[in-house]
Parts: structure tokens; C-alpha cells; sequence
């Protein structure tokens, strides 16, 4: 290598993401490669619409592909050129671009079946998936909705209702107040009957979001947006189980074992897995036949999952069943062998289900990882947006999976939900699964938006991960402070020096030789290297965890002349953490603010973020009002 | 032969040559300290090197090869003449060394001795190491940290300024010549680094006018910083005098080192090839998707410029000036190019004043240097009102037109989507002889927009949404230029990268000729 690399330049500066060891077996089982038998005499539908939008769309696709199922997709305006319009084979525009002029436009995507001739939609996962209207309009029109019908819908979805009916079924349900709220005061009196912490929840809110925990009578009556709630007791350091249920119409009801899905940020999940470290048989079972037989209480038929929580003894209670195929659905069709969205068509078609419970098997582990175009420095996740200038996902890696519904080129748009794709590994065991995912989160290359996989690779290598020690508590806990980034260990330091070093000519630190090989091209974006006889595969980019800059010794023994550059005083100015649009603004100039007052919310991604003061002081100005858009590191407010 | 010794000549004990020999030491060793240990600290403590760090930090180790280290000023008056005011080597260090093994003349100023002032020896010598590297061939590096004139020589540091000057032009298009401003550079003084091809700054240490805030003050009244007069970010933000600023002198000396890796040595030289890791024929899915569905909807011309470079390096000119057109260099499988694009994120990339004249310098800078253009074009059409039109947009609008025109290095055209009215012919079209012009599927070659061009063909009448309809059908796609040849090929926007590197392959033998001419002249 010459001394000076002039493609590279002398002083590029290296940003690597962490780093770990290349699995060396690379053989194995092909994962999810589905046991279910795709009988092509078996007939379902001529022509499937899916009324939904990136992976879970193309997920669909590609087992009705395999049906040998036409497939139509829906999308709007600024989705014209995605992923699951192109893997479609018909696409019908429905709208522009926010999702309650498109993707909810129930007007619209009536209209779309009507000119495609689709006997039946599937709904993924969102959007209408637990709308019972949009189910009651398809069966108006003859339409299929492959979901389990608006019975069931209508009682799962509402919090109490469901309660009472699970309470009815003999399921174990969650001691605490399953009414609704009228005002904050009623609220805050609840909840002392109850004991903090206490979960407030929309009652008609659908997964995570909407869903916030108060610590006391303050943040309960705060919680201004979500009045009409219920309030629950939450398990301090409770687990999160979603058990899998699949029945048909046909009164025949399965449990597909469970999913781990504790570890959440703002109640929303992150890292899945299945089966759970924590259960054993005789809970899964006892848990498999409540699910089971609140499945048959409400007649559900379709693919659905009930969530438990357990507290650390082991109880469960219920706590809420969605009807719909789950985000997290592969780790249980990685650990099962089937393909739940070819059973979600078949039973929506009538069939009678395939399997008996003694079929069902727990093979291997599976881990899933939600990738996510957000920013992992701020509250374990602030969304963010940009155009996925590089993007390369690890299907090279033996058992990997990637469901995602993006290319190099895609937007991430505020429109959306932010999430990137769906990283499953698989092992024969935990730890098999475990170290496939680090493997995979390397080898990951995504570039153009902040992305989560800093914390991804932080969670699933943390010790008390890897013991198997989680709950939903588990980032608060770990991160008291919130997610700083990977602390380089000396010896990670020492490597990481080295390497950047290597890439130019040096390999000598502190006096001690390092020893840095590999075939590197600085053209790709990953790079394989053996350090001191360990493999390691480090992504060299602009924005990652470690800035390094290689100097030469007279460059760096000059710097020290250079000045230090003063960094904006931004205790006085307020600027936008995200992309988003302004929901309220609370102040206005010349108002005196105290520190931690609300200033204004942000909305994006249908997250809203409360923007505080960080001082005591008089408003200045005002930048935005409420309807605008703005964008991140907007100025929103100053102080004086 | 008898030799005559008089009392004056003492020997000490080293032998025959000793006096003049323990002179040299002694001078050799004052070059060396430049003003002297106090003003070193004094320039470290500004946050600023000393000249010869400067220049050890640009040129690679070992490399530096001085010239003129003795030489002294000359003046007689005002106690100048005192030995403890002669300094040698004066207030700047000269000579040649090497950049990544290539050849580089460079002087750089020194502000420990009379505060980097240009006397008439300063002068002298920066003209010697200029004309050396003209007739060898090289290019000229200025680190420029001066306050000025030599006050006390008067008219003979003004001659030497222009001695400068003239030498500035003579170079100019001969070898290419970066001036990089270091400290204070005012007055009289500004008009070198203005005469050479590239100006860089750095941030917060260095300083450009013509007078400074006292004489501002006292001439128009008003009241401006030194850095708000002619900092860094004014120069490269409002008034466009300086091409880039760097964080502070290492940062600006290691980046010149890169930068310098872009140019030829001389206008005899072909532009440089390096290795090339980046796979020449690599597709770039990305691209196929960039053009937004909405015809009004920007998009960063920058992720295609990426995109199809070898890996994604580009080093940008005037990244934060006229910033609706991006110029820079950039290499395709190893050689250097120079790409210039309409950016449609900042006022829908059309053609302004600043941005005409910002591509048009570029563009004949490469033309004068050998480096093959790339050209990216999105553009719908220059910008209208009387702003435009009172600050002269058609004559500063037709240099970048005469530059693309006159330019007879290899030309390469993408265009990407909108090629409106006469800036599609400005922007290196098939007309100014562009070598090979392509159209992205996006593409609409036309005199303006559908709705403007409906409302003009059917004025007053009805349907006109119909009638922009079937505009948009004839005239929104990439056809008719296509089948009048005025664009080669329409292609898809993955394979662009592919499709540059095989054309640079088979254009790096063009040859062509203007006719001959004393020298052209532009409309300045």
C-alpha cells in the first residue's frame, strides 16, 4: 500500500460502526424456509389487495406469489415508485400522500377493488387492519377481509369490552380500574386507589402508541391528550408476552407459542424474541390455552395474538388481544415453520386449519430486531427522515432474514411509519441466534438517515440481555441517562485506532504493534478486516458512533495550536429535535417561562414530543405556530 | 600567489573559512526562527502557525527545498537598515517541494517578521519560485498571511505587488495557482489570491478586503467587524470571493493536500488517474428512483453526484455560494473531473447571476487544465424579475454559455429532468459541442414549462387544461430531443455511472482545436 493513498486523501475521516467477529460457521439451517406446504390444488383467491404499504405489504406479496395469488397494491402519490407497488402486479393510486387521505381512504381503496376485481384484502398490520367499518363495507360488497370477522374486531378492540369477555373466558386479567376516565381529576384519584406506576391507555388506541405510563399525580393529570383513558396496573418491571392464536371458522383454535417482546421504548418494541428465556411449558401452556380460549369466546377466527403481562413471579394477566397479523409474526413463523400469512388466506377462505396443537413445534431461536430510520441519541428514538442514499442489507449472512419494503434510493418521509425493515436471525439456540444478529447488525449498511442499529448492537450484546434478565423496563434501566453510544473499551479503542490507522500506513499505538489485515476496498461499504486475529467487519462512513481522524504525527502535534471553536449557546434557543408538524404552541413572546415549562409539541410519525424550556426566562420569539411543518434543527423558539 | 592578511581577519580555531561559515550557521539558523521565539508564541497563541509549519504540514517530509533563505530587504530609511531589523530570508518562505510525490512551487507568508508586510525583496522572491514553476511546469501554492504593504519602502513595495500580479496572469491558465488565506490579506494585496484559480480561507484567522472597518467607518459610516467585512463566511457565502474555508490551519492545509491530488501540473499535463477501487460499470439503483414523481418536487442533485462518483468523494467549489448550481472535482474510474449540475433543492436550480458566473469559472478552469466536464441539468430556465435583469443577468448569463461553448476538453451531459428554454442550450448542450449527451426517462428538453407554454400558444381560449395535457404529452419526455439526435441516448438512470467511465475511456483522446485567436474575448 503506498504511503499516501490519494483517492482517500491523507486525512479522511473515519467514522466506524461497532464492530464484532464474522461468524465462521456459515452453514445451517436456511431460514424460515416454511414446513407449510404451498398445495397448489387448494384453491383461494384469484387476486388479493393489500391495503397497506411497505414490508408488510411486500411480506404479503411474496407468499401470495407463492399461492400463486394475483396481488394488487394501493398506494399514494409520493409512494408510486415503492418497493411493494413494484413487486405487485397491479397498483392503484389511492390518494396523496398523508395517510388519511390514502392509505385510509376507505372511499378510495373500495374503489380500487372494484376496478381490479380482488375477491379479498388483506389488511397487514395498521391502518384498517382493525377498522371493523372498513371490514363491515367488504362484506357489503363480497369482498373477503382476510382478518377474523367485525365481531370479533369490535370486542377486541375495545378495552374494556375485551376485559369483561376475557374475564368471562376464565383469562387471568389485570387487577385496577377498567373504566373510562372522565377528567384528569377522576384520573389522578384512580390511580391513587391503584398505586403508581399506572399505565394510561386510549381505550380505542391501537399498539404502543398512545399508551403512557405515570410515575405520579403530576405526569397523570398531564397527560392531557389521552383524558378519556383507562388506567391499568402495569407491572413495575414487568414482561411483555404476545402469545400467537390461529383459528378458524370452523371452532378450531391453536397457540403458536409466545413472543418476548419487553424490551420497548415508549412502549413501543424493539427487540423480539421467541420463545422467551423466562416461560416454562407448563406456563406456555397455561397461557396457550387461555389464549385459546378466548379465541373461541369471541369466535375469532384468522391469525390474532393476545398480550400478557407477567410479573416476576410468573403471573400472567391479560392485557390485550390484537387482531391482526403482528409486526413481530417471523420469530413465530421462524421457530413454528409456518407461513401464518398463507394460514391468515386459507382460513379467511374457509379452510379448516392444518395443524393440531401437537404439531406445533419450538425449533431453534429466533430474534428479531426493528430497524429504525431514528435517532437512538435522543429518548431511545426520535424519528428522522432522508433518502437512503446506500443501503445493503445482510442477506449474504446465513440465516437471516430482512423484511423490509425500502431499496437504496427509498425516502423515509414524515408521512410514515419510520421503521427501515425487520432484522430476524436464527439459531439453534439463543445464543446461536444472538451472535447472527450482531453478525447481521454489521453487516447492515444503511446510509442517508440516522438509524438505530448503534442501540440494536448495545441491547442484544448487553450482559443482562444475553442473561436473558429483560423487561419492559429494561432501556430505562440500563440507559438511566439515555443511549450514549458504545463505550470503546481501551482494547476496542486500541483496534479501532489501529485500523483506522492501517487504512493508511501506520500500525504501531502506544509503543505496541497491532497487527491489521484484510482485503479492504474503501469503495465498499463494508470492511472485513482480522485485528490482532480477530475478525471484525467495520463500516467506514460520515456520520456513525466513532470519529477518528488520522493525522500524521506533525499534524497532530501542530493541532494543538489550533483554537477550540465555541459551540452555539442553545440554552436560549429552542430547535426542532425532528422532522415533524407543530401540534400547540404554548407561549408566546414575552411570556416568562419557567425551566422545564412546555413550550410547544412536536408531532412526527404520529409520536408527539413535548419541547420544554431549558431555562427560566422571558420568550424572545416565536418561530412556528401550530400546522406547521419544520424540520429538524429548526428554530422554533428563543429565549432571552 | 601571496595573501595579504590584515588584522581584521581573525582565524579561530576551525580552520581557513570559519568566519563566513559561523556567519551562515548564525543566518541559516535566524531564517529558521523567522521573527523570533516571541512572535512565534505569539502567532501559536492567535491560533495560527508559523510559515515553515505551514509548509511542512502541506508539502510531504523532507521534501521542502528553500530558495532565497538570505536574502534581506533592502531598505535604508525610517532605522530599517539596523541589523536587528534585517531578518533573513525577509517576511516569506519560498521554494518547491513535493505534494504526494508532484511537484509544487509554494511561498508562504511569514507574519512574525514585520507582521508578513511585502517588501520589494518578498516580492522578488515570490516572482522567482513563479517563474521557475512556469517554465518547468508547476503549479504555484500562495499561503497568504500578510498585513500589507512595507510601509516604510513605499513605491517599491508597490512595484512589487504588481511584479506579482503580472506574473499571476501570465500563469493564469499555464499552471494552475491556489492561493490559501491564512491571516490578514488587505489591500492591494487581495488582488493576487483574486487573480489565481482557487481561494480558500480559513475560518475565523483569516481576513479579505480592500480597506478594513476603520476606513469603511470613516468613508461610508457604517459599522462592520473585521469578520463580517471579509471573513471567511462572507467570502464564501455573500460575496464569492473565496472558494472554501476550512476549520483552522491544519484542517485547511491537509484538505489543500487532497485537493492539490485533483489537478494536472500544467496545461500540458493530462489530468491525473489514480487507482480506482470503486467498480467502473457499478449500478446505481438509487438513481432510478431520485427524480420525485411531481415535476415541481426538488430533489438534491447532490445524491445523484454521489452516486455516480468514484467512491462518493467530491470536493465541492463554493459549496455555500449561488448554491442553486454545484461545481467541483471529483474523479470517474481514477481520472479527475470537474461536474457541474443544477441543484434543484435551492430555487429550482435555475440560472441566476452568481450561479452563471460560479459555473462558468469552474468550467474554464477545467477547460484550461485538461479535466473533462460532467454535466448534470435541471434546470427551468434563468431567473426572471429586475433584480436579475438590472444586475445584468444576460451578459453574466452568457459567460457561462461562452465557457461551455469555447470548452474543447471531453463534455458529458446527463440530463436528469427539466432542460428548459436557453439555459437547456447553455448547460453544455449538443449545440456548444457537447461530446455525448444523454436524457434520463425524466427528462423534458423544452422552451418552458407546459402551463406557461399553453397560456403563450392559447391565449384566451378554452381548455386549456386539455391543451397543457397534450403539451406535456409531446413535450415533457425526453422524444424530441431524442429522435432530432440532440441528445445520444436515453438511458436509465442506474447505469449512468457505467456509461460516464466507458465515454471518459473513449474521449481521453479528443482532440480539438478553436481557431486561432491573440485571445478570446469574454464577455466580461
Amino acid at each position: 500500500m503506498a504511503a499516501y493513498r490519494s483517492a482517500a486523501g491523507f486525512q479522511r475521516v473515519l467514522h466506524a460502526v461497532k464492530h464484532v467477529c464474522f461468524s465462521k460457521q456459515r452453514c445451517g439451517v436456511i431460514i424460515c424456509r416454511y414446513s407449510t406446504v404451498y398445495d397448489p390444488n387448494e384453491k383461494t383467491f384469484d387476486k388479493i389487495l393489500i391495503a397497506n404499504r411497505g414490508e408488510i405489504a411486500c411480506r404479503v406479496i411474496k407468499t401470495c406469489k407463492k399461492m400463486g395469488i394475483k396481488t394488487v397494491a394501493v398506494h399514494s402519490d409520493v409512494d408510486s415508485s415503492a418497493v411493494h407497488v413494484k413487486v405487485a402486479d397491479e397498483a392503484v393510486c389511492v390518494g396523496p400522500a398523508p395517510t388519511s387521505k390514502s392509505y385510509l381512504n376507505m372511499d378510495a381503496i373500495m374503489n380500487a377493488i372494484k376496478q381490479t376485481g380482488a375477491q379479498a384484502v388483506h389488511p397487514g398490520y395498521g391502518f384498517l387492519s382493525e377498522n371493523k367499518e372498513f371490514a363491515k363495507r367488504l362484506a357489503a360488497e363480497g369482498v373477503t377481509f382476510i382478518g377474523p370477522d367485525t365481531h370479533a374486531i369490535q370486542a377486541m378492540g375495545d378495552k374494556i369490552e375485551s376485559k369483561l369477555i376475557a374475564k368471562a373466558a376464565k383469562v387471568n386479567t389485570i387487577p385496577g380500574f377498567d373504566g373510562v376516565v372522565k377528567d384528569a381529576k377522576e384520573a389522578v384519584k384512580i390511580a391513587g386507589e391503584i398505586g403508581y406506576p399506572v399505565m394510561i391507555k386510549a381505550s380505542a388506541g391501537g399498539g404502543g402508541k398512545g399508551m403512557r405510563i405515570a410515575w405520579n399525580d403530576e405526569e397523570t393529570s398531564d397527560m392531557g391528550f389521552f383524558l378519556s383513558g383507562h388506567i391499568s396496573d402495569i407491572c413495575a418491571n414487568g414482561f411483555c408476552w404476545c402469545l400467537q392464536v390461529l383459528a378458524d371458522k370452523h371452532g378450531n383454535a391453536l397457540w403458536l407459542n409466545e413472543r418476548e417482546c419487553s424490551i420497548q421504548r415508549r412502549n413501543q418494541k424493539v427487540v423480539e424474541e421467541a420463545p422467551s428465556t423466562f416461560l416454562d411449558p407448563d406456563t406456555r401452556r397455561a397461557m396457550g390455552e387461555q389464549a385459546v380460549s378466548l379465541a373461541n369466546a369471541v369466535k375469532y377466527s384468522s391469525a390474532g395474538t393476545v398480550e400478557f403481562l407477567v410479573d416476576s413471579k410468573k403471573n400472567f394477566y391479560f392485557l390485550e388481544m390484537n387482531t391482526r397479523l403482528q409486526v413481530e409474526h417471523p420469530i413465530t413463523e421462524c421457530i413454528t415453520g409456518l407461513d401464518l400469512v398463507q394460514q391468515m388466506i386459507r382460513i379467511a377462505k374457509g379452510y379448516k386449519l392444518q395443524h393440531k396443537q401437537s404439531d406445533i413445534p419450538i425449533n431453534g431461536w429466533a430474534v428479531e430486531s426493528r430497524v429504525y430510520a431514528e435517532d437512538p441519541y435522543k429518548s431511545f428514538g426520535l424519528p428522522s427522515i432522508g433518502r437512503l442514499s446506500q443501503y445493503q442489507e445482510p442477506l449474504d449472512l446465513p440465516n437471516v432474514r430482512v423484511d423490509s419494503g425500502i431499496q437504496e434510493g427509498s425516502d423515509i418521509s414524515i408521512y410514515y411509519d419510520p421503521m427501515i425493515s425487520k432484522l430476524v436471525t436464527y439459531g439453534k439456540t439463543r445464543e446461536e441466534a444472538l451472535k447472527k444478529m450482531e453478525d447481521a447488525l454489521d453487516n447492515y449498511v444503511i446510509r442517508g438517515v440516522t438509524h438505530n442499529i448503534p442501540l440494536l448492537r448495545e441491547i442484544i450484546v448487553h450482559p443482562r440481555f444475553v442473561s436473558g434478565v429483560i423487561s419492559t423496563k429494561f432501556l430505562p434501566e440500563v440507559y438511566p441517562d439515555g443511549f450514549k453510544g458504545h463505550m470503546l473499551t481501551a482494547g476496542e479503542r486500541r483496534e479501532l485506532l489501529a485500523t483506522a490507522a492501517a487504512l493508511y500506513v501506520a500500525v504501531e499505538i502506544d509503543g505496541e504493534k497491532v497487527e491489521v489485515s484484510g482485503e479492504w476496498n474503501l469503495a465498499s461499504a463494508l470492511l472485513p478486516i482480522t485485528i490482532n486475529g480477530k475478525h471484525r467487519t467495520l463500516q467506514v462512513c460520515k456520520h456513525a458512533c466513532f470519529k477518528l481522524r488520522v493525522l500524521s504525527k506533525l499534524a497532530a502535534s501542530l493541532s494543538k495550536h489550533m483554537p477550540e471553536k465555541v459551540p452555539e449557546d442553545t440554552s436560549s434557543i429552542l430547535r426542532s429535535p425532528m422532522p415533524g408538524s407543530v401540534v400547540a404552541v404554548s407561549v408566546k413572546p414575552g411570556d416568562n417561562v419557567a425551566e422545564g415549562q412546555e413550550i410547544c409539541v412536536i408531532e412526527a410519525m404520529k409520536m408527539q414530543n413535548s419541547m420544554t424550556a431549558a431555562k427560566t426566562a422571558k420568550v424572545k420569539s416565536v418561530h412556528c405556530k401550530a400546522g406547521d411543518t419544520v424540520g429538524e434543527g429548526d428554530l422554533l423558539v428563543e429565549l432571552e | 600567489m601571496v595573501i595579504f592578511l590584515t588584522k581584521t581577519h581573525q582565524f579561530p580555531k576551525g580552520g581557513l573559512c570559519s568566519p563566513p561559515r559561523e556567519r551562515i550557521e548564525k543566518k541559516r539558523k535566524a531564517a529558521l526562527t523567522g521573527g523570533g521565539q516571541l512572535r512565534i508564541a505569539a502567532q501559536h497563541k492567535r491560533g495560527k502557525l508559523t510559515a515553515r509549519e505551514r509548509l511542512e504540514l502541506l508539502l510531504d517530509p523532507d521534501s521542502f527545498v528553500e530558495c532565497d533563505m538570505f536574502v534581506e530587504h533592502r531598505c535604508s530609511d525610517f532605522g530599517m537598515e539596523a541589523d536587528h531589523n534585517k531578518y533573513p530570508g525577509d517576511s516569506v518562505v519560498t521554494g518547491q517541494g513535493r505534494i504526494n510525490g508532484r511537484l509544487v512551487y509554494v511561498f508562504s507568508q511569514d507574519f512574525t517578521v514585520f507582521g508578513g508586510s511585502l517588501s520589494g525583496a518578498h516580492a522578488q522572491k515570490v516572482c522567482k519560485i513563479m517563474d521557475q514553476a512556469m517554465m518547468v511546469g508547476a503549479p504555484v501554492i500562495g499561503l497568504n498571511d500578510s498585513g500589507g504593504a512595507r510601509i516604510q519602502e513605499g513605491v517599491e513595495s508597490l512595484a512589487g505587488y504588481a511584479d506579482i500580479f503580472l506574473r499571476n496572469v501570465m500563469a493564469s491558465g499555464v499552471v494552475p495557482q491556489i492561493s490559501l488565506i491564512m491571516g490578514p490579506c488587505a489591500g492591494g494585496a487581495v488582488y493576487s489570491p483574486a487573480l489565481t484559480d482557487f481561494t480558500f480561507m480559513v475560518k475565523d484567522t483569516s481576513y479579505l478586503f480592500i480597506t478594513g472597518p476603520d476606513v469603511v467607518k470613516s468613508v461610508t459610516n457604517e459599522d462592520v467587524t473585521q469578520e463580517e467585512l471579509g471573513g471567511a463566511k462572507t467570502h464564501t457565502t455573500v460575496s464569492g470571493v473565496a472558494h472554501r474555508a476550512f476549520e483552522n490551519d491544519v484542517d485547511a492545509l491537509l484538505n489543500l493536500r487532497d485537493f492539490f491530488n485533483f489537478l494536472p501540473l500544467s496545461n500540458k499535463d493530462p489530468a491525473p488517474v489514480t487507482e480506482c477501487h470503486d467498480p467502473r460499470d457499478r449500478p446505481v439503483p438509487g438513481l432510478d428512483t431520485i427524480v420525485p414523481f411531481e415535476s415541481t418536487k426538488a430533489y438534491d442533485m447532490l445524491d445523484i453526484v454521489h452516486g455516480v462518483l468514484d467512491e462518493r468523494e467530491f470536493f465541492e467549489i463554493m459549496p455555500n455560494y449561488a448554491k442553486n448550481i454545484v461545481v467541483g472535482f471529483a474523479r470517474m474510474n481514477g481520472r479527475t473531473v470537474g461536474i457541474v449540475g443544477n441543484q434543484p433543492k435551492v430555487a429550482s436550480g435555475c440560472l441566476d447571476i452568481n450561479s452563471s458566473v460560479k459555473g462558468a469559472r469552474f468550467v474554464r478552469f477545467c477547460d484550461a487544465f485538461n479535466i473533462p466536464i460532467i454535466t448534470f441539468v435541471d434546470v427551468p430556465g434563468f431567473l426572471p424579475g429586475t433584480a436579475q435583469e438590472y444586475g445584468g443577468i444576460i451578459r453574466h448569463g452568457a459567460k457561462l454559455l461562452y465557457a461551455f461553448a469555447e470548452a474543447t476538453i471531453p463534455k458529458i451531459t446527463v440530463i436528469t429532468r427539466k432542460a428548459y428554454g436557453g439555459a437547456y442550450d447553455v448547460m453544455s448542450s449538443k449545440h456548444l459541442r457537447g461530446d455525448v449527451n444523454y436524457a434520463w426517462p425524466s427528462a423534458e428538453v423544452a422552451v418552458m414549462g407546459a402551463k406557461g407554454a399553453v397560456q403563450i400558444i392559447f391565449r384566451g381560449k378554452e381548455n386549456q387544461a386539455e391543451a397543457e395535457a397534450e403539451y406535456v404529452e409531446k413535450f415533457a419526455n425526453p422524444f424530441p430531443a431524442a429522435v432530432r439526435g440532440f441528445v445520444d441516448d436515453i438511458i436509465q438512470p442506474s447505469t449512468t455511472r457505467k456509461r460516464i467511465c466507458r465515454d471518459l475511456e473513449v474521449l481521453a483522446s479528443k482532440k480539438q482545436t478553436n481557431p486561432w485567436k491573440k485571445h478570446a474575448n469574454i464577455p466580461l
